[in-house]
């Protein structure tokens, strides 16, 4: 049903894209492409059919109601989940896809290993590794991943904990830390190794209320850098309409409806997320 | 009935036969902490043959008796496999150590499932590859909560030794029949076998128990308002029934 309604919204993406120069030119390749990706869970299929592109840089904030299949699109964007069919593309190559003698066929280890260095993600429940100190959880990625040197590792790791505003829980261990502050050492973990595109979980749907706006400030703050895309997957209503450059509302495993966020927000087209919407106007 | 003079008289032997006893038991043990390890990695592979072999080795070297485990090391295989065969001591370090290694194996994969999903997707996220998940990330979470349960398998072990007599090695209970098979009088050689048996026994249970409590206040000062680590307090619960069925 709602394929024609993607076409539709498909060409709402220029003027969206236009708010942020670096990812402004229409030629540009984008760096996320979903073609006709569709996820199922046994019988349950929570995705249908999904076509959507991320620009270089661009920071598109996904919402919808919950099983809308959301967090598993960006689930299948970290290859924790394998799509049941249609493609991913990153950086202009395939990713759960590889060439082998002409064909494509289902990639291998090292080829996700590979394209895995593109993407970054930060979850709901942080994830952090308990048995190390914040300063560890972040240099253990450039140390044992990026083959960066001890000291160099070091630098990074407290110049992006500064960043997040935790330059003085260096020895801390994650238990000792508020779920704000365990997030946020999360999202220093995942900027340390440079994605080109970030999926953020509903990175606030975990914490205590009075904790979700230091997460938000630190995220807004990235986002304001620039260069990194970011695929925000969201319950905070004010917090996409502030930081995205394009809100996609999803439901029961389609795209209903996308646009720049003033659209989205002020003007909801379909009928479905009018009433989505309405429930966060109360 | 009970002669304190000769019971004296032999307990001299008896202890210093613990020396072998001990070399037996830590030689096993250390064996079986290793090669389980190995069996529930492998147990762990992608490759799905790997995984069928290695649960078909463990439930053949647990469906067999370790004693004739040991009689088939010590006088067949060990002897064809090398030029020299190894002595009863080595031969009982490896019967025992295959053996409980199977059972080692388990515990480590209660181990290694209690740890939390999230921390294999945040390895994964951060493009760890597959060995270093292991040596970074799991392996260190798995393995301190798994230290009672080995505790309480080096006292089985401990307990298993006198087996070991079977293949003509000289430990504790050998020493006791040799003594036995001059004197004719069992009951206090037997005796005090028991009783060494019972206190070292008693020592090494006492040692484990204030292990655990030290790492259950560890783990109750760590995970204390960590993320909602459901899993691992499922794992730990599995783990402690674990403790109990061996003891």
């Amino acid at each position: 049903m709602n394929t024609t309604e993607l076409e539709k919204t498909a060409g709402q993406e220029a003027p969206a894209r236009t708010r942020k120069p670096q990812g402004a030119s229409t030629g540009v390749q984008p760096i996320v492409r979903y073609e006709h990706v569709s996820k199922s869970f046994g019988d349950l299929e929570v995705l249908h059919d999904i076509n959507l592109d991320i620009a270089p840089g661009e920071k598109v904030a996904m919402i919808g109601p919950s099983g809308s299949g959301k967090t598993t699109l960006g689930r299948m964007l970290m290859t924790l989940e394998e799509p049941s069919g249609g493609m991913i593309t990153v950086d202009g190559e395939p990713l759960w896809h590889m060439k082998s003698k002409g064909r494509l066929v289902k990639a291998n280890e090292a080829h996700l290993h590979r394209m895995r260095g593109k993407i970054g993600m930060v979850f709901q429940h942080f994830n952090l590794f308990p048995h190390m100190s914040v300063l560890r959880n972040v240099t253990i990625g450039p140390r044992k991943v990026l083959g960066v040197s001890t000291d160099e590792a070091h630098e990074r790791a407290v110049t992006m904990l500064g960043k997040v505003g935790l330059g003085d829980k260096l020895d801390v261990y994650p238990s000792m830390l508020s779920g704000g502050q365990k997030q946020r050492v999360a999202i220093a973990r995942a900027l340390v190794m440079s994605p080109k595109i970030m999926v953020f979980d509903e990175v606030t749907s975990a914490l205590d209320p009075e904790l979700v706006g230091e997460v938000l400030e630190v995220i807004k703050e990235i986002a304001s850098e620039g260069e990194m895309a970011m695929m925000l997957i969201t319950h905070e209503m004010d917090f996409a309409r502030d930081v995205a450059d394009r809100v996609i509302f999803g439901a029961e495993g389609h795209i209903v409806e996308q646009g720049p966020p003033e659209q989205i927000f002020e003007n909801p087209q379909s009928e479905r997320l009018q009433s989505f919407l309405s429930r966060f106007r109360l | 009935m009970w002669n304190w003079d000769y019971a004296w008289s032999i307990l001299p032997d008896l202890i210093a036969a613990l020396k072998t006893t001990f070399w037996a038991t830590f030689g096993g043990f250390i064996f079986a902490a290793i090669g389980g390890l190995m069996l529930a990695l492998l147990g762990r592979s992608p490759i799905w043959i790997i995984r069928a072999i290695n649960r078909l080795i463990i439930e053949f070297i647990r469906s067999t008796p370790l004693l004739v485990q040991l009689f088939f090391l010590y006088f067949y295989i060990l002897p064809t496999m090398f030029p020299t065969a190894p002595t009863a001591l080595v031969s009982g370090i490896i019967g025992l150590g295959l053996h409980y290694s199977t059972y080692m194996s388990e515990v480590y994969r209660s181990g290694i499932d209690a740890v939390p999903k999230g921390q294999w997707e945040a390895a994964k996220a951060l493009n760890f590859p597959r060995s270093k998940t292991w040596t970074s990330i799991i392996l260190p979470q798995a393995l301190p909560p798994t230290l009672p349960v080995m505790g309480n398998y080096l006292i089985v072990i401990f307990k298993e030794t006198p087996l070991l007599s079977a293949i003509t090695l000289v430990e504790v209970l050998t020493t006791a029949k040799n003594a036995i098979s001059v004197s004719y009088r069992p009951f206090e050689a037997y005796t005090l076998v028991g009783v060494i048996f019972l206190i070292i026994s008693y020592m090494f249970s006492l040692l484990v128990r204030m292990m655990e409590i030290r790492l259950n206040r560890e783990q109750s000062a760590s995970s204390g308002t960590d993320s909602p680590s459901k899993p691992q307090s499922g794992g730990k619960a599995r783990l402690n029934k674990e403790v109990k069925q061996q003891a």
